[in-house]
């Protein structure tokens, strides 16, 4: 696995080692108040226990696609923000922000989860896939090619929670009919109604599998 | 969202110290975090509760154990569970999506908050989010408001469908607070929104859920649940019915039947049930019992459909549950 200090600030140095791209991105996300500093940054915290903690950014450790990174993170983003916003992933895609959509899909140690309503400090050590860790090299993941060649997309913003999502119903053996991978799927929305072919890329899949 | 600082906690003793010090337990977060997001919720402090030892799911001598923070898709996979409890599985099942029920607790699931839409527009007014602002919904969109247990104050539904599978299993939630550990039927943790829609249930400060206890009984494996909405997945219920039928020599010697989107809480119908006693399992018999449900129904201005579909529905869960039988 290999190692990446996405923040440039080695884990025993200083937090102000940020870089000025970082700054403006975080900036970029409107968390800027409370982003950058360090444990204790907010010591006139109110709660009224030794034990509390008072910051509200934490480090955090993140293995995304195999690549280990480690952030100063806002205790308000979610998994899904850290990868558009932090880590440029931007394959993974914001629908709803509420749960409702399944675009921000992602698996997250293993399964599937709605990357929005996911705060990225409660997963520190987490392994995360995303759309993007699923090619090998040029070569598309099946399941990626599968949709291609069933046209399981329009617009395909969708597409990439519709794959992560139909990899795991694979796995977990609920693509054995297309009633199954209806039921199962049924996280996913997509506007443009592409379902048949959703449907039809993620059983000819499993059937290979 | 409001900032936060969030305690990473690994036993119930700091779990308990640091909500009593004002922190907020999040498990999933799917209720949670949502909230925070549109500031319909603002704790200035979480309390990370996913390190406890509460994912325990076992059969003890009489009854199934499943802890709080198992997850909403373990508990319904579980083979112990859908053994002796097919309902609970179907319950789960029938709720949310396949990535929701990966991240959703048990504890979680039956603290969620209500679906009403004005209790999540900040410029609304909503007894329930601002104590005595009033009530949208009454005068405004109520298709999915209650009919069971409304007040001039509030009429949103408790949205949890596991806990209408719990409560017609009698089921008891174990949770320990500062105080101590108590036991009670998870029918006593929901309050009826009375002049205080803003008290929703009976927790203490810092009372945290430990697990939910079912009563295993042989004739639980009839147990069905049937969840009518607008569209056939990924959607809260209109009208749901959870029946469970115990069948001997072609007549009901027991019957349990909770409904779900017609009550304020989750809603035991005991007048149904005493109905189908003594009967043969017939649809004309489901049908006879059942018109007891809308016993005591209040409609809104537009959810009157729900007292004729709430006696279908548990028709149909009838019918269902004495397939099993
Ligand atoms: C799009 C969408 C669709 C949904 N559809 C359905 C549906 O059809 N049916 C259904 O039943 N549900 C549905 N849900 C709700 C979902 O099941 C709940 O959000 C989930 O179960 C909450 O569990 P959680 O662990 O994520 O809770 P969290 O968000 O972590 O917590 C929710 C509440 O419970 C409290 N809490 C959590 N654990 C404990 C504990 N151990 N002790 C005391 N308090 C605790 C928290 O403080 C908080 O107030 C849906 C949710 C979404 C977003
Ligand atoms: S029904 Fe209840 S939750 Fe909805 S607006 Fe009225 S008070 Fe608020
Ligand atoms: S963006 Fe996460 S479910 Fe819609
Ligand atoms: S392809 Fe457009 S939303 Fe699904």
């Amino acid at each position: 696995m290999t190692e990446k200090d996405t923040d440039s600030s080695p884990e025993t140095g200083s937090d102000a080692a940020i870089s000025r791209r970082d700054v403006l991105i975080v900036t970029g996300a409107s968390i800027a108040s409370a982003g950058i500093g360090g444990h204790g940054a907010n010591a006139a915290s109110s709660v009224a226990n030794i034990e509390a903690p008072t910051a509200q950014s934490a480090k955090v450790r993140l293995s995304v696609n195999g690549v280990s990174h480690l952030l100063e993170i806002d205790n308000r983003q979610s998994i899904l923000d850290v990868l558009r916003e932090r880590l440029q992933l931007t394959g993974t895609k914001k629908g709803c922000n509420q749960g409702a959509c399944g675009a921000c899909t992602v698996h997250l140690d293993g399964k599937r989860v709605n990357s929005c309503l996911t705060l990225a400090v409660m997963h520190d050590g987490a392994a995360i896939t995303t759309i993007e860790g699923l090619k090998q090299g040029d070569t598309l993941h099946p399941l990626q090619a599968a949709f291609v060649e069933h046209e399981g997309f329009q617009c395909g913003y969708c597409t990439s929670g519709q794959i992560m999502s139909g990899l795991a119903c694979i796995t977990e053996e609920h693509a054995q009919s297309v009633d199954d991978i209806r039921f199962w799927m049924s996280g996913n929305i997509c506007r443009c109604g592409a379902y048949p072919g959703i449907c039809a890329a993620v059983r000819a899949t499993a059937q290979d599998a | 969202m409001m900032p936060f600082t969030v305690a990473q906690v690994a036993s119930e003793r700091e779990a308990i110290t640091s909500a009593g010090g004002g922190g907020r337990y999040i498990a999933g977060g799917t209720t949670l975090i949502d909230l925070m997001r549109e500031e319909v919720e603002r704790p200035s402090s979480l309390v990370d509760i996913n390190r406890l030892s509460l994912r325990h799911i076992r059969l003890e001598r009489n009854a199934l154990v499943i802890g709080a923070l198992a997850r909403m898709a373990e508990v319904a996979a579980h083979p112990e569970v859908r053994r002796v409890h097919p309902l609970i599985a179907e319950a789960l099942e029938e709720g949310a999506s396949p990535q929701l029920r990966n991240m959703a607790s048990i504890g979680g699931n039956l603290m969620q908050r209500v679906r009403c839409p004005y209790f999540r527009m900040l410029d609304a007014a909503c007894n329930k989010r601002s104590p005595g602002s009033g009530c949208a919904a009454i005068e405004g969109v109520n298709g999915g408001h209650a009919i069971l247990g409304t007040s001039e104050s509030c009429a949103a539904t408790h949205p949890s469908d596991l806990a209408v599978a719990l409560v017609a299993l009698d089921a008891t939630m174990r949770v320990r607070g500062p105080q101590g550990e108590r036991r009670f039927p998870i029918i006593d943790l929901y309050r009826l929104p009375e002049d205080k829609p803003h008290l929703e249930h009976t927790l203490r400060p810092a009372e945290l859920i430990l697990d939910v206890h079912v009563p295993v009984q042989p004739f639980a494996v009839s147990g069905r649940y049937l969840k009518v909405r607008d569209r056939s997945s990924y959607e809260f219920a209109l009208v749901s019915a959870a029946a469970v039928l115990d069948v001997r020599n072609g007549v009901v010697r027991a019957a349990r039947v909770a409904c779900g989107g017609v009550g304020t809480r989750p809603w035991r119908m005991p007048a149904v049930e005493a109905a189908l006693i003594g009967q043969r399992p017939t649809r004309a018999n489901f049908e006879t019992a059942a018109a007891h449900a809308t016993q005591g129904a209040r409609a809104l201005s537009g959810n009157g459909y729900k007292i004729a579909l709430l006696p279908r529905t548990i028709t149909r869960a009838l019918e269902m549950a004495g397939e099993k039988v």
